[in-house]
């Protein structure tokens, strides 16, 4: 799927983010590589959000680099690898399909083309028959696939989702888990964030578990669930047991 | 309340005679106006948009100015550009005192900060849920503000309109620059003006009564094409 040379492994070295004098991401080292679907996992407020923000290079880094294989995220290149899709999706006052299409005409892609890429990526989330629908006039949970939609005419090789479900009923989780891994299956890497556990259950091969902005654990999901490392996170995964 | 029934009196005659002096001020007043917010929404809407997203060090003084000049006084604007335009002025050389198109620009100059000051209103709270999405997507600031002015296009209508009312309202700026001339730079404003320091205040009534009614059908049609406008567009 992907022919030009990869932008992984994901590297975060000595990762900070301050605002004011409170440190949100503090000293956060990690390298993230290619395959397994990676699962941010934290209390709110514990930098979640911020991280992927880090990472897609919405935010800069106050201290330390976020290297996409070798290079900074300067790098056009860099940034036309991956795709974003955030909790509330944002759409333009068009239709569906002109949602679609706007993305790839800013990744330049040919106005001929365009069209029928939009075709088929809203075929994949399921959505080719509301195409012509204003996009506005949308369910939240078609809404969300819509951006799944856009994301995936773009062919990324690393999609980050922030909390893509937190704001969906079952049905549409289910619908937007589907999408998920149908990416994962085309070889894309998954980065997603979390509060939902059992979501993460089903969808995590690795974990990364954040306290108060900094890294408590990188590990396997099996790894994490199961035998947590830290007290930190034996409590929060004893915290989801409670509920 | 004897004036007003003559005003109404007065109208009615004007207009189903169909005077001809009438009409030419009438259509004057129409070119005068609809040129000038035409021209200014050109200006306006890109100007505005862009400021909604640009960043620089004294941007909240260049917000804070332009909202300011949504009312600025129409005499000031005449009286400057008077002075830029007659003979002895820096551009005397163009010869546009007391013409339309004098009263175009200075029209204009007076519904520009209105269009982009709303546009830009409109395009910032826009840009505020849009900002991550766009940039995530690639758009550069020129490209996401175009952008954002096409997602805002029902709004926008409410801007021109209100640079409309201005213009079609104002006459302390035409007077100055047109210099009401019967039967080349008499609008409806001027005309009513003159005929009230003339004494003539039914004449003046009854031009009025045609300005509000114009005003009416302005709004009227715009508001006809927003409606079909927004059934396209969901």
């Amino acid at each position: 799927m992907h022919g030009s040379p990869s932008i992984l492994p994901l590297r975060l070295e000595h990762l900070a983010f301050a605002a004011g004098r409170e440190r949100l991401i503090d000293g956060i080292t990690a390298r993230l590589d290619a395959g397994p679907r990676t699962v941010i996992l934290g209390h709110n407020g514990a930098g979640k959000s911020l991280l992927l923000r880090l990472c897609h290079g919405l935010l800069a880094p106050s201290e330390g680099r976020v290297l996409w294989s070798e290079h900074g995220l300067g790098s056009e290149w860099v940034r036309r690898r991956q795709a974003m899709v955030f909790q509330h999706p944002v759409v333009l006052r068009r239709s569906a399909r002109a949602n679609v299409t706007y993305g790839l005409a800013l990744a330049g892609v040919s106005l001929r083309e365009r069209r029928r890429q939009a075709e088929k990526a809203l075929a994949e989330v399921g959505l080719a028959a509301l195409a012509d629908r204003p996009a506005r006039a949308l369910s939240g949970g078609e809404r969300q696939r819509l951006a799944l939609a856009r994301a995936w005419a773009l062919h990324p090789e690393v999609l980050l989702l922030d909390e893509p479900t937190a704001s969906l009923d079952p049905a549409a989780t289910r619908a937007v888990e589907t999408v998920i891994a149908a990416f994962d299956m085309a070889g894309t890497k998954i980065i997603m964030t979390t509060h939902d556990l059992s979501q993460a259950r089903r969808l995590a091969d690795e974990v990364l578990f954040l306290h108060k902005g900094r890294l408590l654990e990188h590990a396997p999901a099996r790894e994490f669930f199961e035998r947590p490392r830290t007290p930190e996170g034996r409590a929060y995964i004893a915290g989801d047991l409670s509920w | 309340m004897g004036d007003f029934a003559e005003a109404f009196h007065t109208a009615g005659r004007l207009i189903l005679e169909r005077d001809p002096q009438l009409i030419a001020i009438v259509l004057l007043s129409l070119r005068v106006s609809l040129s000038a917010v035409a021209l200014a929404t050109l200006i306006g809407l890109p100007l505005g948009a862009l400021l909604a997203l640009a960043r620089f060090p004294g941007r909240a003084g260049v917000v804070v100015l332009l909202n300011a000049c949504m009312g600025f006084p129409p005499v000031i604007a005449g009286l400057v550009l008077y002075l830029l335009l007659s003979r002895a002025g820096p551009l005397g050389s163009w010869g546009l005192l007391f013409t339309p198109a004098a009263m175009v620009i200075a029209q204009c100059g007076l519904v520009t900060p209105i269009i982009a000051a709303i546009t830009r209103q409109l395009v910032e709270d826009l840009w505020a849920e849009h900002r991550e999405q766009l940039k995530s997507l690639g758009a550069g600031r020129v490209r996401a503000a175009a952008t954002l002015l096409w997602d805002v296009r029902l709004s926008l209508g409410t801007a021109v309109l209100a640079g409309f009312g201005r213009a079609s309202a104002e006459v302390g700026a035409i007077i100055i620059v047109g210099g009401n001339i019967s039967g080349v730079t008499r609008t409806m404003t001027t005309a009513i003006a003159l005929e009230t320091s003339k004494g003539d205040l039914s004449l003046a009534m009854a031009l009025g009564l045609v300005l509000l009614t114009l005003a009416l059908g302005v709004n009227s049609a715009a508001e006809i094409a927003g409606q079909a406008l927004r059934r396209s567009a969901g």
